[in-house]
């Protein structure tokens, strides 16, 4: 069963790759490293009951934090520009909804 | 078995990620790739039972320096630009290659993975075998060989390793006077009517 399960993980791995290197747009291969990320912490996790190293999950869990804060920080340099203007740019979409 | 099979796949999806990086004229593109190049070396690590490697590549590849090339990219402001394939690699490709074969020729002396009779394992890697535990108190050997043998080597590291980053974050972080910034209220307020 665990086998299965990675191989539809590669699968899924392979399809996110092929979106990563065709998507027209920075929000598609930004998805597609995200859901990139989320498909390696899955491999882990299922290479962790294959192998038998429940210890590996912990790894995973890591590596799921990891994934979202570079997402994140990708997503911010992309939409925002910078860092440290992060305060000013981000109240515009509130305040255009508002407005 | 089914580790062989994953292997192969791994390095099939690292191979067509090369091939797309070196292929791709989008800068972001390619910064993309690169992580994803990272994750899947990553996960390589991980089935090969190389788990500090593995979090360290994760960490640094796939997390760190992604945002860096892409603070890069942002303060560079060429977005768009295109990479232009307008030079002639062979000379490279030609080094290159012959480099590949002259290592993989010299791979083929070096002893199987992981066998005890390896001349690596044969000097120190028995002593830290035999006294690791009873010396240091850690249960892991290449915990207690990095922190407590090696442990102002890791603390040099630890120095190096902090002043690049101070350094890098002077490099990257530091600019107060541009004018998307927030001790110029006046021009964002007029940014932001431009934009609505």
């Amino acid at each position: 069963m665990f086998i299965v399960v990675s191989l539809a993980i590669l699968i899924t791995m392979g399809l996110a790759l092929a979106r990563a290197i065709a998507g027209p747009t920075v929000y598609d291969r930004i998805a597609a490293v995200n859901l990139f990320g989320t498909k390696t912490v899955l491999l882990i996790a299922v290479w962790a009951f294959i192998s038998g190293r429940t210890d590996l999950l912990d790894i995973a869990l890591v590596y799921a934090l990891i994934n979202f804060i570079g997402v994140i920080a990708v997503l911010k340099l992309v939409t925002v520009g910078d860092f440290h203007s992060s305060s000013v740019d981000e109240t515009d979409p509130a305040k255009a909804d508002t407005e | 078995m089914i580790d062989l099979i994953i292997n192969i796949i791994l390095l099939a999806f690292l191979a067509i990620t090369a091939v797309a990086i070196i292929r791709s004229t989008n800068l972001f593109a390619s910064i993309m790739l690169f992580g994803i190049f990272s994750l899947l070396s990553a996960t390589l690590f991980v089935v090969m039972d190389a788990l500090d490697v593995a979090f360290t590549e994760a960490a640094v590849g796939a997390g760190i320096s992604t945002i860096l090339m892409l603070t890069t990219l942002v303060l560079t402001k060429n977005h768009n630009e295109k990479r232009s394939h307008a030079h002639r690699p062979w000379l490279s490709l030609a080094v290159v290659i012959i480099t590949g074969m002259v290592l993989v020729y010299g791979t083929l002396d070096i002893p199987g993975f992981g066998d005890p009779a390896a001349p690596a394992n044969m000097h120190v890697a028995q002593y830290y075998i035999n006294n690791a535990l009873p010396e240091t108190g850690v249960p892991n050997i290449v915990t207690a060989v990095l922190a407590s043998y090696r442990g102002f080597d890791t603390l040099g590291e630890v120095a190096v390793i902090f002043t690049a980053g101070v350094a890098v974050l002077l490099l990257l972080g530091g600019k107060p006077s541009i004018p998307n910034s927030n001790s110029n209220p006046g021009i964002n307020k007029k940014r932001e009517e431009d934009e609505t």
